[in-house]
């Protein structure tokens, strides 16, 4: 198999892959298929290489996969607490909670939103329920940002997920909470969440990444495939706080039809080194697409961002803000694109990166590119990267805080921008919390 | 030495007429050491040049396109179809009245003086231009100015000028900047003595035509310590010109205090590939601007850069590119911040008409344990028709302390109101759409010397006939 991993490690792999459908012996021929194929996908495609212009600014070494474990699952000893932990928000449509690829916890729909039709399903369940469903939109959204190959592993050795259906019509104000724990060491995660929203329907979904040691380093490989159909409207927030030993990629993107609205929020604390990427695709004329992160990367954890938004379709607005804040020996890399196809008129597309850096050896990258092929658009994208004004900070001592204080509450005014458009008060009250805690850590 | 006299054919732009040339020197089709011990002899270069036009050739023979990043255009250029070297015309003279109507027309509405346009025709190529040259050197000559061309620099003045030849841009640096290295003939070579202010500009545009076929034309000026200069290249440059392929590589150098400022109109015909590679060193307190307009060619790459190398040195980049149809301008600059306090500024206009495509490609780099370093990037894309594209990539690397960068970019139309406004008061739609695009580029054109903004305006309004409706 042509990958640039050791010849040993590759074999590794396509040990654990065996094996790992062999686990699957009661599972649909399709979904075998679909995985098997995906492997082979994985198998031929290369390494990121330095002159990858997707990767361009990125650390290319540490990426190999050797040193964790494929669908080998050692046995979760403390799912009651994991559990226990899982509860930021107190009222939810409903919650599943994922330990190492398993399901600890489920709590289902309610019996009302059922008989609406909804659907709500970890995946495993899934595939034999609602196959349906995941032959039509399961992984059907490409990696198109440098990735295609790690989202061929997370296809080939994904074990479980969550499935939301949501059917025409549908509101539902409550939100979908997901957790996916990180718990033992040297497991590979693969977290899944697939949003469907048919016609006019409105869903909030929560996904919350998370490690219940600060020790055991993890991989984790996510994907999130949001499919807003015609006037649907798609809340997605997405917490990222993995322990500092984690290695993580998600890889997210999102499809907007007609007149429908979908916002994505992320929050971006954990994990050594972190790669994300979202792709905005819009498909639909008068659709509203928002694409929102905010990121504390310290030490040397490196953040790269990689973002698309895709007009296709007239008529519509996407607004992107990707904001940083960079201490100690941290990189960020924030490389967006918008792209608006011919024909695609009367676009409104912004994309905005702000990196604040409060050190001198921090590093942030910006590529914040543009390519229009309609003439009857309003694009716009700025970047900028600076330190905190000295005056700011002076304008706080003087009223009697000290400098530490000073930065820290800069900091979260600067993220207020991006806080603030997060609708829930107790989701936005817990970013909060996950970022404070961040600089808490530092202090100890 | 093998003198042949070749004949072959000039694919005109416009007016599509053909004649026949012959040339003293001709290196004759396609690159290889032969070609360069050709050009050697035919110059009477000493033979450090020689070999160093050998390594280039081999670095560019070694070195693969660019496209993982850059247009897949560049792969339709055919080195083994080049002529690398011609020169010593021996054109055949041609009257004014031998000029198409189209051509003269053409040259009417630029309103480019009568000279001008028999030299731009190809009608008096180069015994005006020579002169005009010579006057400028004379004049300048008497302050301590040294203008000549390349590889006279290399030989008259190696003193000053080996110093710096090809250490602003290796000879590595890119494909194109290789090549360049291997064949170039033509350019000047410019040393402003210490405190010397040279009052008028000093143009290339003569220089580029004397050589004639001046393809791979390298240029190098060194602004010693306190003097400023100011170098305008192109100009009308000719329009109708035959070359394929024009890979020049220009280098500057500002030593402490002193002002570069740069000036470039190109204009050449859209057959053309016209892949150049610019940088500048500024030292402490030096400034380098670079006013680069891209009308012309069919692909257009070029980058200007400054490296900013001494404390409170400022680097300049106000860039207008306008693709038609079938061109691509890929544009943009590169900052590359290497000392505390320094500054730069980038302004970058585009105008994209029928299925023209501009792209802004830029760099902004400011490593660690610098301090105090500003950079501030305006990239302004404007689209006329449906089909019109435009693209911006820029690439910002921030480290280190109290540095600040900020990068704007905005895409827009001509607005349909104004448009309107002017109609109602009697203009054609095409006249207002081209005083719209004019207004659009001229708070840039502004900064221009007047000629140049003058026929920047009447290039734009040119471009724009035919563009509505």
């Amino acid at each position: 198999m042509p990958t640039s991993t050791s010849e040993n490690a590759t074999d590794e792999i396509q040990s654990a892959f065996n094996r790992h459908i062999e686990d699957l012996d009661t599972a649909p021929a399709w979904w075998k298929d679909s995985k098997a194929k995906a492997f082979e996908t994985f198998a031929s495609l290369e390494m990121p290489k330095r002159k990858d212009e997707a990767w361009r600014f990125a650390t290319i070494k540490g990426l190999s996969l050797d040193s964790y474990a494929f669908a080998a699952l050692p046995a979760i000893s403390d799912a009651a607490k994991i559990v226990e932990r899982s509860s930021f928000l107190e009222k939810c449509a409903g919650r599943f909670v994922f330990g190492d690829n398993e399901t600890l916890q489920a709590d289902r729909i309610s019996p009302e939103l059922a008989a609406k039709g909804v659907i709500w399903a970890p995946l495993r369940e899934a595939i034999a329920k609602h196959s349906e469903i995941l032959k039509d939109y399961f992984m059907k959204q490409e990696a198109d940002l440098g990735s295609a190959k790690f989202a061929a592993l997370h296809h080939a050795f994904l074990e479980n997920g969550a499935l939301l259906y949501v059917p025409k019509g549908v509101e539902i104000e409550d939100p979908f909470v997901v957790y996916n724990w990180s718990i033992n060491a040297g497991v590979a995660l693969f977290p899944h969440t697939l949003i469907v929203a048919e016609e006019f329907s409105k869903v909030k979904v929560v996904e919350a990444n998370l490690s219940a040691t600060e020790e055991n380093a993890a991989y984790s490989c996510g994907v999130n495939h949001i499919f807003a159909g015609v006037g649907s409207s798609v809340d997605y927030t997405h917490l990222q706080n993995f322990n500092e030993r984690t290695l993580g990629f998600q890889i997210n993107s999102n499809i907007a039809g007609q007149d429908s609205n979908v916002k994505t929020i992320s929050v971006n604390v954990g994990c050594q080194r972190y790669r994300s990427e979202t792709h905005g695709q819009i498909k639909g004329s008068g659709s509203k697409v928002e694409m929102l992160s905010l990121a504390v990367a310290d030490y040397e954890q490196e953040i790269d961002q990689r973002t698309l938004q895709t007009h296709s379709a007239p008529h519509a607005v996407s607004d992107l803000l990707f904001k940083n804040v960079l201490i100690d020996n941290a990189k960020t890399i924030f490389s967006g694109l918008i792209k608006v196809d011919p024909g695609a008129q009367q676009t409104d597309a912004y994309q905005t990166n702000r990196n604040l850096l409060l050190s001198n050896t921090a590093e942030a990258n910006s590529l914040p590119g543009l390519e229009i092929d309609a003439n009857d658009v309003k694009c716009s994208h700025g970047a900028t990267t600076a330190q905190i004004e000295p005056e700011e900070v002076f304008y706080m001592k003087a009223r009697g805080i000290p400098e530490s204080g000073a930065q820290e509450l800069i900091v979260y005014g600067f993220f207020e921008e991006v806080l603030e458009r997060i609708d829930s008060e107790p989701l936005a009250e817990n970013a909060r919390r996950i970022i404070q805690e961040k600089f808490r850590k530092r202090l100890r | 030495m093998p003198t042949e006299t070749p004949t072959f054919d000039i694919d005109r732009d416009k007016g599509n007429f053909r004649y026949d040339e012959s040339h003293k020197y001709d290196a004759g089709v396609g690159l290889n050491e032969g070609v360069i011990d050709y050009i050697c002899d035919a110059k009477g270069e000493d033979d450090w040049i020689r070999e160093w036009r050998k390594k280039a050739l081999k670095v560019f023979e070694s070195k693969p396109m660019p496209t993982h990043w850059a247009s897949k255009d560049l792969e339709n250029i055919i080195f083994e179809k080049i002529r690398y070297y011609l020169a010593g015309d021996t054109r055949s003279k041609k009257s004014w009245d031998d000029v198409p109507d189209e051509v003269k027309q053409t040259f009417e509405r630029l309103g480019i003086p009568e000279n001008e346009r028999k030299f731009l025709a190809g009608v008096e190529a180069q015994f005006d231009s020579e002169a005009a040259y010579s006057n400028i050197k004379d004049s300048v000559g008497k302050q301590g100015v040294i203008f000549m061309g390349s590889t006279e620099g290399l030989m008259k003045h190696p003193e000053i000028f080996r110093k710096w030849f090809g250490k602003v841009i290796p000879t590595g640096d890119n494909k194109f900047s290789a090549l360049n290295s291997a064949t170039f003939s033509g350019g000047s070579f410019i040393y402003v003595p210490p405190g010397v202010k040279v009052s008028h500009p000093l143009q290339a545009y003569f220089r580029i035509n004397a050589e004639n076929f001046g393809q791979f034309e390298r240029t190098l000026i060194i602004a010693d310590e306190g003097s400023e200069v100011t170098y305008m290249e192109g100009c009308t440059a000719p329009k109708f010109d035959t070359a394929t392929l024009h890979s020049a590589v220009v280098e500057l150098v500002a030593l402490p205090g002193a002002k570069i400022e740069y000036i470039t109109v190109q204009n050449w015909s859209s057959n053309v590939f016209n892949l150049v590679t610019k940088r500048a060193i500024a030292h402490e307190n030096a400034t380098v601007k670079w006013i680069d307009c891209n009308i012309g060619s069919r692909l257009t790459m070029k980058y200007p850069g400054v490296v900013l190398k001494g404390r409170k040195a400022r680097g300049e980049v106000l860039s207008i590119a306008l693709a038609n149809d079938g061109q691509h301008q890929d544009t943009g600059a590169k900052m590359i911040h290497a000392a505390d306090e320094t500054t730069s500024n980038i302004i970058s206009k585009s105008i994209s008409i029928g299925k023209g495509r501009s792209t802004y490609r830029g760099q902004v780099h400011m490593p660690k344990n610098l301090k105090g370093c500003k950079n501030n990037t305006e990239c302004d894309a404007l689209l006329i028709n449906d089909n019109s594209r435009t693209d911006t990539y820029p690439a910002i690397t921030v480290r280190g302390d109290e540095n600040s960068v900020q990068h704007e970019a905005s895409v827009s139309k001509v607005s349909a109101e104004q448009i309107f406004y002017m109609q109602q008061r009697g203009l054609s739609e095409g006249e207002a759409m081209s005083l719209s695009v004019n207004g659009f580029v001229n708070d840039l054109t502004r900064q221009f010397p007047m000629e140049y903004s003058v026929e920047l305006k009447r290039l734009i309004e040119l471009e724009m006939e035919g563009s509505v409706g």
